[in-house]
Parts: structure tokens; C-alpha cells; sequence
């Protein structure tokens, strides 16, 4: 049995241990276009020297041999033909498979601005190990002490988590109200912009770039919606990230924004299996679909379609977003729907303090919505009440207490869900 | 007039070296005496408040806390103690007759402290209980008068120490369950008190005496069929003559169910049973219960020790009873006046003694078991006490030590920090039933091997033998009135 | 494996198993110097929760398949053969992930030394787990699954 494996990150890994639970014989084959493996969230924190390059790896450095994989590193899956189940390499290289699976995960949007080329130096993406590498070379060259940042979600925050270690003051720019816009509310958002502020950086909202200025094929200038004009030798485009379905272009996989797959992680082609952040997939708490491009996710995913791939028949029973994110000193943890109106029927409980947000949504008396900043201690028993549907109309306004927990769900609930994990109460 | 301050009975002596500020005192005292400041980051206490029950100086982690006496003390004074002194001030704020739990603290000739057993030394030797065996199986329940005789029921116990009768309402479930989970597996008996028996605690029933009061609270024909011997109770040694008083607060829904009363009512137990105003009327009871129960349990009856108590008890045996309870002047209690529980009953070395001469003398001493109860402190007051004439003896006060109890006498408050002498729900929770089982267990099996190394000293290998066998006792500092009434010869006197 | 498991019942909220193992996981290993010279900084990696009168205590369940472990973001969160869900707080970054999928909540930040997660090692060094051996009503006992 030859399986192959298009792209070699969390979801990648996380399948070939399936696959090895149940085949230890078969051979399988994986593609990585990364000189090495590594987790690609942990950039931020090498850009901010907290941790080496050697330091990024998130499984043994044996894995490749403790699993019996091949493993094409430094190379690029050219093209895949679904009839012949061949997978096509740079350089003549083909491959055949019986089973297949494709994490080929996410690449930076880079949107259409008026004088971009990349080729201009002081412009970067931040997706990557390279990325994050050249920045601090650029940085340290060019001894860069302010950057803009074009994009407030996580991607931008976590460059901007990076920069700041090396007191580099930002302009953040956004095209919505706030930072960190699928997450976080305005309010939410508020206490970052404070602390920012406090740093010497700013938040600038409501606003995009329409402009950008070079001069020797080096960054200059940037021009803003608003006619303004920030200077800088250096911008992250942070704007978005979209699967990378370039590979599966013109052929018969059915994809929508990423790769559409059932409950068993396989794509509409019968041998053909996809996970990650490159998949759409059914968003657990909407029902509807959606690429939810976060580890956990990748993770499981990986898991599942490993074990499908080996013929067991295993179900992903979804997931829905959820960040945990920490900007100079303030962290923050959310899930699920944050940005929604009370009257579209959701109910909103809110708690705050000057260095303290709470926020839960509920929907038909189920939590589908949680925001914490400043306190996120035991915050992922939040996110329980979402996956296990927790009908919360005995104890809602409970909720907010600082001390939830266990205690305060009703005993029937409590003896149900702990009892698994053998906590008898 | 300036009021006099209630004086602290305790000094609580925080060593600060050693107090790691943990707060486990501040937040398990109920009676607040620690309490944390945050202004100034340090634990305060309020001594007035300590009833010296110990338990944060037992839980303390690093032993940081001690707990002592602290008397306050009026000139130099033969006649008034201080206690005396204090007392009567707190009546003058209140009005109130005081109130105390536990049994007499009073200073009585402790009789079982000047009386001395014997020992085997040339003639008829000693036995040693590690090598052979030593009986201390002890059967309860009137004996035939013909050896030929069909025998009435009887109870049988592994040991001649039972748990007495603390009712649920005075102690906790915990408590209960504590004692009646050791009785089961000694092979002893625990006793329900007048609070009903529990459903929990039907799995013990085997074991279980039901006490049928002047309240009657719980007694229905379950209650008569689930136990191994009903014990009709007409008074208690802590509070001869006068009744109990469960207040309407304390009566939550379990105990209402367990006393078939309802919620939130006073449990009141009247001083007689009012269908009992005369021997007769005893009579009558005690076979209605034998009838009810077709005859198949011993059925007894439970009495303060009182002036007359040897006419009282031979006519209680003539009466049927089975088995006849004598609780002395050191009896304890969950909550009584105090001047009653030390001023009012005589001690259980001198009842047994008279109790056991007069059945002996009436030719009816067969007829039905003694049980001694009141204040035993260690398996030689048990001893003697068997030597004197007593079947077997109840333990209230040892038992409850032995669950952590430290004689406070706050029963009545309610706010036992051991979880023993309550009801809330955040102190009970303190008495974890398995570990009170084990420690009360391992009281029955302490004392039981300790009557067996006395016993084999006297060269006697069965408790039977001891049974009023007053040769083996001499009496120390004794008068003779005393010696006389408790039937031994004086130390140093010989066959 | 063994397991750890609260006794709501018994569970007096005394909260000496939060002192025993945050004196456990301390340099000092006393309780005295811990509490005196360490105080602030503690980190017990178990802690009672408390409403009225029912309190009991909680800690890691070494989940079998445990969410902090697949999405720890370095490895640093993994599972020992024995089935023991352990945290090497050097590799550690202290993104929270860990905290954010952790469905009993029982994973703390360690905001001291190094801002990393704190959770639960079972003793492993202990014949019998500090919390467990000094739980004053043997409100924690160990079983064996």
C-alpha cells in the first residue's frame, strides 16, 4: 500500500500516526516544499528570540525513521493526476499512490495594491520559517524601530507579538473596527489598542492601504485610504491567509474556498483525503462550511484522515474557531461566534474591569461564544460547554463567575462529562 | 454598670515562625476565631470565640498553632472558682439556664481510680493471650432459669464493649455511620439513640439496638424489624429526669425523615413517657414491643443511675425486660443544663455493684443482662466495671474521641468542627465515615486486647468469669460504706 | 496507570492538597521555606473549587486522548508510554493553547519564571502523589485503571 502525503506540518504528522497504528508495512511517502519540519505558529516566537531555530520542531527528531517514512524535503508537488493516481514532482520525479492525502495548507492573500511588486524590499508576509528568518535579518541590517502592519488578525498580531520584542513601534492597520477581527469584539479589541498605545504603537481602523512607495526597489512610503501617509522601511502584508488549493486547479476535486471534505476527511474523489488548513469543512457550532485553519483542528483532522486512509471508517464530528493569543502581556482566549448582534437571537452576557473582559454568547441556551482577556484560567472549560452543547439555561447567570468550573454546572451534567475522564464527583 | 467582658477560655498561640499563612484555620474554624487581613497580610485572632476543640491546631501543616487553657483567675478562693464566678455573670446578661454537651466535668470520687485488679502469681497462673485463646464473646439477653430451658433470643458480641445510643440529630450521619460501619465489622452493637435509624445505615442493621424514647421519633414496625434488640429508654445518665429538646432549626429534611416528623418542628422528647406512670404501664410496653416483634429480639430497658436504682432495676426485670442499661452521672450528651448534668445521678461504679447484689439476692440476676454506661475512659474502667457485675458497657464519650471529638462541650451549638455534634452540611463533610470507621474499629480492638492481657493476668481465659466477680477487685482509699456498697475488700485484705 | 480521583463527599476545602503540592513542586521541597521565601509565586498544580458547602479538588485527568497533547504547538506537552500526560517546561512558549483546549480547565500559566503552562505530573517520583498523602479526610485516592 503506498500512501502519499502533500505537505508535512501538524495535519501530516498527526496522520501518519494513524496510519502507522494500523499499517506498519505500508510505504508512505511525504512531500514537504520546507527544507525541514517545524511548527510554522511558532514563527512569531523565533522572530521574537525566545526560542532557536533548532528549538521549533514539535515531534522527536527521529520521527522520520521511527515512522519508516520518505520524506522529499525542498520539494514541490507539481501536479497530481487523479486517474492514473500519479503525483507528479519538479524534476521528473513521479509518484504513485494508493491512498493520498493533501495538507498543503494556507499561503498569504496578497491583495491588489497600487504600486506593490515583490520584488521591493521591507515587504514581507509572515507564514513561514523563511519569513520569519529574512525579518530579522532585514530588522537587525537595517536596524528597523517601526514597521506597519497591514491586517489585525492573527496573523498580523502574531508578527506584531514578534516585532515587539525587538521595541519596534507599529502602525497596525485594519479594515475593520478592531484588531484580531474574526475573534475578538470592539471591546475586546480595546484593551489591546490600549496596551499598544501604551507601547508607543497604534491601531489604525476603519482604513487600508491604497499605495505603496519604492524608490531602488526599496520600501519607502505607504498611502492610506484616507489620503495619509506613514513612512516605513518595512510592512507585513497580513491580510489573510487562503488554502492552498493551486495543486488541484483544472482537475476534478471539488473545492470551494478550500477543499471540500465529508465527515471522514475524504474529498469527493474516493482515495483522495485532505485535513488542515487547506479543507473546508463543516463549522461545528454554524453547521455550515468553513476553512477553520488552527491546530487543533489540523490536528485532528490529520488523526482522522489517517485512519479513514487506512480503511476504518472514523468521523470528524467538527470543530469551531478558537485563538488564545497574547499581546504585551495581555492574553486572550476566544471561541467560537464572538461578533454577533442580540437581536439576531443571541443572548450576550458580559463582565469586565479595566484590565478584565468576559464575554459569553449563548444561542437556544447553548454557549456559542466566548471571549477572555486578561484572566484566561481555566478558559477551556468554556470551550467544553460548546463542544458537549451544554444546555446552560439552570446556571447562566452563573456564567461570569471568576470561579466557574465544575462546581457550578449541575450534578447530572458534572457525573456525565467528568466521569470519562474518571473524576467521580 | 460596666458589663463584664466574657473572658477567652482559650489561648491560641500562633507560633509565627512557623505559619505558612495557608488559611486552612481561617477557613475550617466555625466558630471564626482566625481570620485573615489582607491590609495587613497576616492571620488575627479572636480567642473569645475558641471553644478549644483543637482541630486547627490538628490540621495545622506545620503545627504552627497551639491551643491552651487559659483560666481566668479571681483572688485566691477555696469556695468560688472562678467558673462559678463566670457562670453566674453570664446568667445576669441572660437570663437563660446554661447549657452543655458532653458528660459531668465535675470533680466526683472516681471510683474506678481507687480500685485495683488482681494478678495470678504462684498459684493458678497466668494465661498469655498470644498463645492461647481468650473468650470475650458476650451474649446478651435474659437466660433461662433451667439449664433445659429453651433459650430466649439472645445477642451475640465479639466483644463485651458496644457503641451507646447518640441519636441521629445530636450527631451527624457521618458519625453514625462511622460507628455502626466498626460495630458491623467487630461484631459488636451500635445503638440508634431516639433519632430513628437512617436508610443509610440499614445495611448495619445487624448490628443495630433501636431505642424506643419518650418521643417514640422513627419508631415504626421497620424500625422494630430491621434491628438486632429494642431498648426502651426512660432516662440517661447526663440528664435523669428531664427530657431532650431537638430545636425546629436542626430538623432539616433527612432528619425529618428518619424521625417521621415534620420539617422544621421541634423534636421534643418529654421527661416520662406519657403512657409509662408506672411499673405496670413498663410491663406492657415491653411486651407490646416483644409481641410486635414475635418474640424473636431481646428487648431492654435503659435508666439514669439514680438513688434507688437497685429496686428500680429489679422491677424493670421483673417487668421482662431482657436486658436492663444503667447510665451513670458521667453519661454524656449532646446538649443539656448544665447544673442537671453535674448534680443530678450517682456513679456507675456504685450502681452496677448495687444493681448486680440486689438481682443476685432476689434470685433473678438471670433474667436479663446488665449493661453499664457512663464515661468509661480506658478498657480498665470497662474491666472493673464487668468485675462489678456489668454483661457488657456502652461507650458514648471514648467513641466519639476516637472520631476526633476533644471534649469542648459545645455539642450544643451545633458547630462541631469535627463534623461529629452537627448538622451543616460544611462540617459533617469533615467526618469521612470509612477513616471514623477504621479509628472507632480500632478502639474496640485496642480495648478488647488489652481486657485480654488483663484477663489472662488474672489467669482468667473468658470474660464470663469476671462476670461480677468481685475477688478480683480490691478498693484503694475506700471507705467502708464505699467498699460495702461496691461488695470488694479493701488492698491488702486476703481470701 | 494510576489515577487520581476526588471524593466531592468527603472534600472539607481545607485546601492543604493546593500547599503539600505547590511544597512538591517547589525548589525547596519545605514547607516552611517554600511558603516563607517562595510566597506569591506558588504554583499548586491542584486546586479545590468551591460552592457553599460542596468543594472538591481538581487536577490533570491524563486525559487518553488528551487535547493539550496534539495541540501543544512544540511538543512540549506529550504522553509517556505509561499513559502519564507530562510537560517539559523547556520547550514550553507559553502560547496557551493548551489551557484554551483543556476541557477540564486544570492547566495554569505560570506567570514567574517563565510564563509556561503548569498542570498535574502525577508525583511521578512518589510512591504516593503529595495531594493524595496528605488529604487530612482522604478526600483523594488513587486508583488503578
Amino acid at each position: 500500500m503506498n500512501y502519499i502525503i502533500i505537505g508535512y506540518s501538524v495535519a501530516a504528522v498527526n496522520a501518519i500516526k494513524s496510519i502507522r497504528s494500523l499499517d506498519s508495512k505500508g510505504k508512505i511517502y511525504v512531500i514537504s516544499e520546507e527544507e525541514k519540519l517545524y511548527s510554522r505558529p511558532l514563527i512569531s516566537y523565533y522572530l521574537a528570540g525566545k526560542i532557536k531555530e533548532d528549538e521549533m520542531n514539535f515531534v522527536e527528531g527521529n520521527f522520520d525513521t521511527k515512522y519508516n517514512l520518505k520524506v522529499y524535503y525542498s520539494e514541490v508537488a507539481k501536479s497530481i493526476d487523479f486517474d492514473k493516481k500519479l503525483v507528479y514532482l519538479y524534476g521528473n520525479k513521479k509518484l504513485s499512490y494508493d491512498k493520498l492525502l493533501i495538507t498543503t495548507g494556507g499561503v498569504p492573500v496578497i491583495p491588489d495594491i497600487k504600486g506593490y511588486k515583490s520584488y521591493i524590499e521591507g515587504i514581507f508576509t509572515f507564514t513561514k520559517l523563511d519569513d520569519a528568518k529574512n525579518l530579522l535579518n532585514y530588522i537587525k541590517r537595517n536596524k528597523i524601530n517601526q514597521a506597519v502592519i497591514l491586517g489585525g488578525g492573527l496573523i498580523g498580531m502574531k508578527a506584531a507579538e514578534g516585532l515587539l520584542a525587538h521595541n519596534i513601534k507599529l502602525k497596525i492597520i485594519d479594515i475593520t473596527d478592531r484588531l484580531l477581527a474574526n475573534t475578538f469584539d470592539k471591546e475586546a479589541s480595546c484593551y489591546i489598542e490600549k496596551k499598544l498605545n501604551q507601547h508607543g504603537s497604534e491601531f489604525i481602523s476603519n482604513n487600508t492601504i491604497v499605495e505603496i512607495f519604492s524608490k531602488n526597489k526599496k520600501l519607502e512610503s505607504v498611502k492610506l485610504k484616507d489620503n495619509k501617509k506613514i513612512n516605513t522601511k518595512l510592512l507585513i502584508i497580513a491580510v489573510g491567509v487562503k488554502p492552498n488549493i493551486e495543486i488541484v486547479y483544472n482537475t476534478k476535486m471539488k473545492t470551494n474556498k478550500g477543499i471540500l471534505v465529508d465527515e471522514f476527511m475524504n474529498t469527493n474523489l474516493d482515495d483522495v483525503f485532505s485535513a488542515g488548513d487547506v479543507v473546508e469543512t463543516k463549522n461545528f457550532i454554524t453547521q455550515e462550511n468553513s476553512v477553520i485553519a488552527i491546530w487543533p483542528a489540523a490536528a485532528v483532522q490529520g488523526r482522522v484522515a489517517g485512519l479513514n486512509m487506512v480503511d476504518k471508517k472514523f468521523k470528524y464530528d467538527g470543530m469551531f474557531g478558537m485563538n488564545s493569543v497574547e499581546i504585551l502581556g495581555v492574553s486572550s482566549i476566544s471561541f467560537g461566534l464572538t461578533n454577533v448582534q442580540q437581536k439576531d437571537g443571541f443572548e450576550i452576557l458580559v463582565k469586565k474591569d479595566s484590565d478584565y473582559y468576559k464575554k459569553i454568547v449563548i444561542k437556544d441556551n447553548k454557549v456559542v461564544g466566548v471571549i477572555l482577556v486578561g484572566n484566561i484560567e481555566r478558559g477551556g472549560i468554556y470551550g467544553m460547554l460548546i463542544k458537549q452543547k451544554i444546555d446552560v439555561s439552570s446556571f447562566k447567570n452563573e456564567l461570569l463567575r471568576d470561579d466557574f468550573g465544575f462546581l457550578i454546572l449541575p450534578k447530572d451534567f458534572r457525573k456525565h462529562l467528568v466521569l470519562k475522564e474518571y473524576l467521580e464527583v | 454598670m460596666a458589663k463584664s467582658k466574657y473572658k477567652t477560655d482559650f489561648r491560641v498561640i500562633r507560633d509565627q515562625e512557623k505559619c505558612i499563612k495557608c488559611q486552612a484555620c481561617v477557613r475550617m474554624c466555625s466558630n471564626d476565631v482566625h481570620y485573615y487581613d489582607p491590609e495587613t497580610d497576616s492571620i488575627i485572632l479572636q480567642e473569645e470565640k475558641c471553644v478549644g476543640c483543637h482541630f486547627c491546631e490538628d490540621l495545622c501543616p506545620t503545627g504552627a498553632i497551639t491551643v491552651k487553657r487559659e483560666i481566668p483567675e479571681i483572688k485566691f478562693n477555696q469556695h468560688w472558682d472562678s467558673k462559678d464566678v463566670y457562670n453566674i455573670i453570664k446568667q445576669a446578661e441572660t437570663g437563660g439556664v446554661l447549657l452543655t454537651g458532653m458528660g459531668s466535668d465535675k470533680k466526683f470520687k472516681e471510683y474506678f481510680d481507687h480500685i485495683v485488679l488482681n494478678a495470678s502469681q504462684v498459684t493458678n497462673p497466668s494465661i498469655d493471650p498470644l498463645r492461647e485463646p481468650m473468650e470475650l464473646r458476650t451474649f446478651i439477653g435474659r437466660k433461662p432459669d433451667n439449664i433445659n430451658d429453651e433459650l430466649p433470643p439472645q445477642l451475640v458480641l465479639e466483644t463485651p464493649i458496644m457503641f451507646t445510643a447518640m441519636s441521629y440529630g445530636s450527631i451527624s450521619l457521618n458519625a453514625q455511620k462511622s460507628l455502626a460501619k466498626a460495630a458491623f465489622e467487630f461484631g459488636t452493637m451500635w445503638n440508634t439513640g431516639e433519632g430513628g435509624l437512617h436508610q443509610e445505615l440499614l445495611p448495619y442493621a445487624k448490628n443495630v439496638i433501636v431505642q424506643v424514647a419518650s418521643g417514640r421519633f422513627g419508631v415504626d414496625i421497620d424500625y422494630l424489624e430491621n434491628a438486632a434488640a429494642v431498648e426502651i429508654k426512660i432516662g440517661q445518665g447526663a440528664k435523669p429526669g428531664i427530657g431532650g429538646h431537638l430545636p425546629g432549626e436542626k430538623v432539616d429534611q433527612e432528619i425529618s425523615k428518619t424521625r417521621r416528623i415534620p420539617i422544621g418542628t421541634d423534636a421534643l422528647s418529654p421527661a416520662p413517657h406519657h403512657d409509662i406512670y408506672s411499673i405496670e404501664d413498663l410491663k406492657q410496653l415491653i411486651f407490646a414491643i416483644k409481641e410486635a416483634t414475635r418474640y424473636k429480639k431481646p428487648v431492654g430497658v435503659k435508666i439514669a443511675a439514680v438513688h434507688n436504682v437497685a429496686p428500680i432495676a429489679s422491677g424493670i426485670v421483673r417487668a421482662g425486660a431482657d436486658f436492663v442499661v444503667i447510665d451513670g452521672i458521667r453519661g454524656g450528651t449532646g446538649a443539656a443544663p448544665t447544673v442537671i448534668r453535674d448534680n443530678v445521678g450517682i456513679p456507675i461504679e456504685l450502681a452496677v455493684a448495687v444493681v448486680d447484689q440486689r438481682l443476685r439476692e432476689e434470685g433473678i440476676r438471670n433474667q436479663a443482662s446488665l449493661i453499664a454506661s457512663g464515661g468509661f475512659r480506658s478498657s480498665a474502667d470497662v474491666i472493673k466495671a464487668i468485675a462489678l457485675g456489668a454483661d457488657a458497657v456502652y461507650i458514648g464519650t471514648a467513641a466519639l474521641i476516637s472520631l476526633g471529638c476533644h471534649l469542648c462541650q459545645k455539642c450544643y451549638t451545633g458547630k462541631c468542627n469535627w463534623g461529629i455534634a452537627t448538622q451543616d452540611p460544611y462540617l459533617t463533610k469533615r467526618l469521612n465515615p470509612e477513616i471514623g470507621a477504621k479509628r472507632s474499629y480500632n478502639l474496640l480492638r485496642a480495648w478488647s486486647l488489652e481486657i485480654k492481657e488483663m484477663l489472662g493476668g488474672m489467669g482468667i481465659n473468658a470474660i464470663e468469669s469476671l462476670r461480677g466477680n468481685r475477688e478480683q477487685l480490691r478498693g484503694v482509699g475506700l471507705t467502708e460504706i464505699e467498699l460495702k456498697l461496691l461488695g470488694i475488700k479493701h488492698a491488702g485484705e486476703a481470701w | 496507570m494510576k489515577k487520581i480521583v476526588a471524593k466531592e463527599e468527603y472534600c472539607m476545602g481545607c485546601r492543604l492538597c493546593e500547599v503539600y503540592c505547590a511544597t512538591k513542586n517547589s525548589k525547596s521541597k519545605d514547607i516552611i521555606k517554600t511558603f516563607k521565601s517562595e510566597a506569591g509565586k506558588l504554583l499548586s498544580a491542584i486546586f479545590v473549587e468551591e460552592k457553599e458547602h460542596i468543594t472538591f479538588a481538581i487536577q490533570c485527568r491524563h486525559c487518553e486522548d488528551a487535547p493539550c497533547v496534539y495541540s501543544c504547538l512544540t511538543g512540549a506537552m506529550y504522553k509517556t508510554d505509561k499513559g502519564v500526560v507530562l510537560h517539559n517546561k523547556e520547550k514550553c512558549v507559553g502560547c496557551w493553547m493548551c489551557i484554551m483546549v483543556c476541557p477540564f480547565g486544570v492547566i495554569k500559566p505560570d506567570l514567574n519564571i517563565k510564563k509556561i503552562a503548569s498542570k498535574c505530573d502525577l508525583c511521578l517520583d512518589k510512591e504516593v502523589p503529595a495531594c493524595v498523602e496528605n488529604c487530612p479526610n482522604e478526600a483523594l485516592v488513587i486508583i488503578n485503571k
